[in-house]
């Protein structure tokens, strides 16, 4: 596949360099408005591959606290699509490479229409659409109209979705599948590192595309072991919760920086420690 | 009872396998809740057709519950009214004086047929909360009751009752603290405990099989009332009448009665301070199409798509969704859908306590206040038979506090 969407360039990158993507998220809008771009930078500068934004929604029922907390301070401080949207196009800016996904819930866009957020989010820069509320079930009309616009759709693996639904997902699904580590909400801490393999294995028997592993990852080492067996590492609830605390924008940069710096060097040491193991 | 058996539901071909009643219902929920959507669709489709968990099923509503419930001819007021006659389908004076008991005992049982040691629930009024720690408490399983932070407040009654039933009562503080923060969070608790633990929901919204299944176990309101109409006055009411907060009680009346095309139906919205505002809790009068909660429906929200804020002086009926079954109904034109403001619902809730020595709960004084203005328009010769879905003691308090009375 040649395609000329983002995240399909930079996992072939990331393929012929060895390396295992790094996907942090982030609530836009949190901890303030003003704060959200510097951190999508400061985001890139400490080595992440792909971000993920997240649009933020009254009735978060899959995320726990941490995301539920962010997305009730980023809409009291007024964002909403267009400023998500304003965003990203100011993001591109100064990055034209590094592949956008925005996460949220179905309702907003329902009533924005999804074929006109659809153009509306290929026009600012985004590469993908992950919808939380919307498994493979619910997704044709969306993906069509995602798909209309060269956009992807992202969906969600659990544990224990079936062969069945893990069929049915293929058949949708584009530029990555995330897949959930735990049984949970986002923010719980349970990540099961030995069922992991077997699972990412499951899923790449399924279909053709790489595999991001999200949910339940708080600290570089458990990135760094999730590295050795998946294409990607989704760092969500941990990011957040350490940029609640920050009172500046500076200081939410600077937190950026050190923890998804610290992660990028943990997942790196693990996946060059294979590399030498493979060539002993 | 052999009438009573038949759980299938010949009446109305909704929904389909997919759990879509034409464009509403549905499954929008995250994929990590799928499997456990497909997991209870498969038991509750195996048990309704279980001769003996049926069986068990009637015994525990007629020895328990204390079914079937009275139809009751308000003769004082409708002599008041001065039209139609008002019937009453006393659902108030089941176990735990709601309907609510209905689709508690149904799910309760199922968990235990699916090997479930642990049950959840969300509440709004408390009814729902009560009726599920009841059925745990005899069913002896664990049982943890959501409740937003407001509704702990106006409902301290019933945390009480819940808490003495041995449940434990988490408040829910994010939101506008009411039913649908419960939910999410019964929803998020439900997620992670997949394994041990069946989610009773409350009313036929939420994703499939909730509002099909939530549905049967209460229309057995609506079969008993169909029998005793034609036993006891020879035909079918001209009317039904009931209040819809998610909408389990309407539904459970009117399902049984969808193809007699001669008889109208009407559900009761809470209007709150009034629908031209934004202080109601009308989705179906005053919202539009959308998704929350796992099923797209009509909802109230904003321009940016974010779910509202509601108001109703019921706690039950404040909720900015509505079962997806409804919003079919609506389009359709079946049914209509009709609000009644907190002033209205409050005079009705006196003129049948003072008329009739029957105290509705709140919620229900929205299906009383519409079932009396239908009365006197109509013909004395009509029935208008009102679906009285539960009792006010648990109000008391919130009507002294509206009408500036201290204990
Ligand atoms: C007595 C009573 N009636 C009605 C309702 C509203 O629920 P539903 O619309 O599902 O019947 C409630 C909810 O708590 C209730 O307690």
């Amino acid at each position: 596949m040649n395609s000329a969407n983002r995240i399909d360039q930079r996992f072939r990158e990331l393929a012929d360099s060895g390396r295992t993507a790094l996907i942090p998220y982030v609530t836009a809008g949190h901890p303030s408005p003003e704060a959200s771009v510097d951190i999508l930078h400061a985001a890139v500068a400490a080595g992440a591959d792909l971000l993920e934004l997240g649009m933020p929604f009254s009735d978060v029922m899959a995320d726990g606290p941490v995301i539920q907390n962010a997305c009730a301070r980023a809409l009291e401080q007024g964002m909403n699509l267009d400023r998500v949207l304003e965003m990203v196009a100011t993001f591109r800016q100064q990055d034209a490479k590094t592949p956008i996904v925005l996460m949220g819930y179905t309702n907003p866009i329902e009533r924005r229409g999804s074929a006109r957020f659809a153009a509306e989010a290929a026009e600012a820069g985004v590469d993908a659409l992950l919808i939380v509320d919307c498994p493979a079930d619910e997704a044709e009309e969306l993906r069509s109209d995602l798909a209309e616009h060269e956009l992807h759709q992202i969906f969600l693996v659990a544990p224990t979705t079936t062969a069945r639904r893990l069929e049915r997902t293929a058949t949708l699904a584009g530029g990555f599948v995330y897949y959930v580590s735990i049984k949970g909400v986002t923010g719980a801490a349970s990540l099961d590192l030995d069922s992991l393999a077997p699972a990412v294995g499951r899923i790449r028997e399924a279909m053709d595309l790489p595999v991001a592993v999200g949910f339940g990852i708080r600290e570089p080492e458990q990135a760094a072991a999730v590295a050795r067996c998946a294409n990607g590492v989704v760092i969500g609830s941990a990011l957040v919760d350490r940029l609640d605390r920050c009172c500046s924008a500076a200081d939410a940069v600077r937190v950026t920086q050190q923890f998804l710096g610290a992660v990028r060097a943990a997942m790196d040491a693990a996946t060059a420690l294979d590399e030498t193991a493979v060539n002993a | 009872m052999l009438e009573a058996l038949q759980r299938t539901s010949p009446e109305t071909q909704v929904p389909d396998d997919s759990g879509h009643f034409g464009i509403f219902g549905g499954k929008f929920v995250s994929e990590t809740l799928m499997p456990a959507l497909e997991e209870l669709d498969e038991a509750w489709r195996h048990h309704l057709k279980d001769p003996d968990f049926l069986a068990e099923l009637d015994r525990d509503l007629t020895h328990f519950v204390g079914r079937p419930s009275p139809l009751y001819f308000a003769e004082n007021l409708t002599r008041q009214v001065g039209g139609a006659r008002i019937l009453l389908k006393r659902e108030d004076l089941n176990h735990t004086g709601a309907h609510k008991i209905n689709n508690t005992v149904g799910q309760g049982l199922l968990a235990r047929a699916m090997g479930k040691r642990r049950v959840i629930a969300e509440t709004g009024a408390g009814q729902h909360g009560v009726a599920s720690a009841t059925v745990a408490a005899r069913l002896g399983m664990q049982c943890v009751v959501y409740m937003g932070a407001e509704d702990v407040r106006r409902q301290s009654v019933n945390v009480f009752r819940m808490k003495l039933l041995g449940a434990e009562v988490v408040s829910v503080e994010a939101g506008s603290r009411t039913l649908k923060d419960a939910l999410n969070e019964a929803m998020r608790d439900w997620v992670t405990n997949v394994d041990d633990t069946f989610y009773i929901l409350g009313t036929v919204a939420g994703p499939h099989p909730y509002p099909a299944m939530v549905r049967d176990f209460n229309a057995v309101v609506g079969r008993e009332a169909r029998a005793q109409m034609l036993a006891e006055y020879g035909r079918l009411p001209d009317a039904l009448v009931a209040c819809v907060g998610g909408g389990s009680n309407a539904i459970g009346l009117f399902h049984p009665f969808v193809n007699d095309c001669q008889v109208a139906m009407y559900g009761v919205e809470a209007a709150g301070r009034g629908l031209v505002g934004l202080d109601h809790a009308a989705s179906l009068c005053a919202g539009r199409v959308g998704v929350l909660h796992g099923s797209r429906t009509y909802l109230l929200d904003d321009d940016a798509g974010q779910i509202r804020e509601t108001h109703s002086v019921s706690a039950g009926l404040d909720y900015p969704g509505v079962g997806p079954e409804h919003a079919w109904l609506k389009d359709t034109g079946r049914a209509q859908y009709v609000g009644i403001d907190d002033r209205e619902a409050m005079k009705a809730f006196h003129a049948l306590t003072r008329s009739e020595g029957i105290m509705p709960a709140l919620e229900t004084a929205h299906a009383v206040a519409y079932g009396m203005r239908l009365a006197a328009e109509r013909p004395r010769d009509e029935l208008i038979l009102i679906n009285l879905s539960g009792r006010g003691d648990k109000d008391i308090n919130t009507v002294a506090e509206i009408e500036g009375i201290e204990f």
